[in-house]
C-alpha cells in the first residue's frame, strides 16, 4: 500500500470526427509504399497518485478525464492502472 | 461603459482589442485571469492568443482559470460575452458554446485575410450589420476548425445561432471559401439563453481602420458595444 498509484490515460479522437494529423501520415505511408488503411494520433498521460486505495484512485482518474484530461465532444478515453 | 478584456498567461491580443473597443468608444479594462469579479462591467471579451500555451487542448486550462466563473455569470445575466479566435476556442471548453475547435483541415496555420457573410442580425456581434453582408476579416489560427455533431449543428442552424460563415468575394458559401475546414463554413456561432455569448474565429479588432487594410470588423465590434450598452 505504499507504493505510489500510477495510471495510464489514452487519448484518442472520437471516430467520426477528423484528424488530419493522422490522414496526412496515412498518406505519407502510404508514399513509402506501405499498405496503410488508416492513421489515427492520440496522447498518452501518465498520472501518479500517492498511496491509498486503488479503486478510488482510478475512480478519481476518470473524473479528470471527464473533467479536464478530455474533451468529450470530440475524444474518448480509457484509463489502465500500471 | 466598462469592458473587460481577460487577460490569461499567453494571451497576446488584448491590446488589440483595448485599441478597437477604445476607438469606438468604449471604456476598456484589461483584467487578468486571476480576478473574481466582473460585476462593474456591461460585457467582456476573451481576446486571442495562446492562454496557458495552449497545453493539453486550446482552452482547456483556461476555462478554470478563476475568471471564468465571473464570465459563465455575465453571460448568464444576458451581458454579451464575445470570444475571439483562442477566445472562442476557451468558451467552447467552458460549455458556454457548443462544439471545438480542431486542427485546420490542411494543418496549416492561416494567417490571411478571408471573407465571411453575416447569417442572422439578431447576435450581439452582427444586430447593426445586414444579412447576407460580405465582411473582409484576417484568419489567424491554426485550430481553426468549428466540429460539432450533426445534431448540434442542425440546433444551431434551427435556432439561427450561425452568426458568421467562411465564403468568397461575392458571398457564396463554398468548400473552396472554407479556409480551414470548419462544419458547414461556421466562422462564429452565438449560444447561452439569451444568444448572448458569441465566438468568432477571424479577428475583427483587427480590422477596424483602412490603414489595417480593412474597417469590416467595425460593425461587429459596434453591434458588441451597442448590446453591451443596453445589457441588463
Amino acid at each position: 500500500m505504499s507504493e505510489p498509484l500510477r495510471f495510464r490515460v489514452r487519448i484518442l479522437r472520437k471516430p467520426e470526427i477528423a484528424d488530419p494529423e493522422g490522414a496526412t501520415t496515412a498518406r505519407a505511408l502510404r508514399d513509402l509504399g506501405y499498405d496503410v488503411v488508416e492513421v489515427r494520433f492520440g496522447r498518452e498521460i501518465l498520472v501518479e497518485l500517492p498511496p491509498g486505495d486503488a479503486d478510488e484512485a482510478e475512480a478519481a482518474v476518470h473524473e479528470m478525464c471527464e473533467r479536464l484530461l478530455a474533451n468529450p465532444i470530440i475524444e474518448d478515453y480509457d484509463v489502465e492502472r500500471l | 461603459m466598462r469592458i473587460a478584456v481577460a487577460l490569461f498567461p499567453g494571451t497576446n491580443c488584448e491590446h488589440d482589442v483595448e485599441y478597437a473597443l477604445g476607438l469606438l468608444g468604449a471604456d476598456v479594462e484589461i483584467v487578468w485571469h486571476r480576478e473574481g469579479d466582473l460585476s462593474d462591467f456591461a460585457g467582456v471579451v476573451l481576446p486571442g492568443g495562446f492562454a496557458h500555451g495552449d497545453y493539453l487542448r486550446t482552452g482547456a486550462i483556461a476555462r478554470f482559470s478563476p475568471i471564468m466563473d465571473e464570465v459563465a455569470r455575465l453571460a448568464k445575466e444576458g451581458r454579451p460575452v464575445l470570444g475571439i479566435c483562442n477566445g472562442f476556442q476557451i468558451l467552447c471548453e467552458a460549455d458556454l458554446l457548443p462544439g471545438a475547435l480542431i486542427a485546420n483541415r490542411d494543418l496549416d496555420f492561416i494567417c490571411k485575410p478571408v471573407h465571411v457573410r453575416v447569417e442572422t442580425t439578431d447576435s450581439v456581434l452582427t444586430r447593426r450589420a445586414e444579412v447576407g453582408m460580405v465582411l473582409r476579416i484576417p484568419l489567424n489560427s491554426y485550430e481553426g476548425n468549428f466540429v460539432a455533431d450533426e445534431a448540434t449543428l442542425d440546433a444551431l442552424e434551427a435556432r439561427g445561432r450561425v452568426v458568421l460563415r467562411y465564403c468568397d468575394p461575392d458571398g457564396n458559401v463554398t468548400d473552396e471559401a472554407n479556409p480551414n475546414g470548419s462544419a458547414r463554413n461556421i466562422a462564429a456561432i452565438a449560444g447561452g439563453v439569451h444568444g448572448n455569448v458569441v465566438g468568432i474565429m477571424p479577428h475583427p479588432e483587427r480590422a477596424v481602420e483602412e490603414i489595417l487594410g480593412s474597417a469590416d470588423g467595425r460593425v461587429l465590434l459596434e453591434s458588441f458595444l451597442e448590446a453591451a450598452e443596453e445589457a441588463p
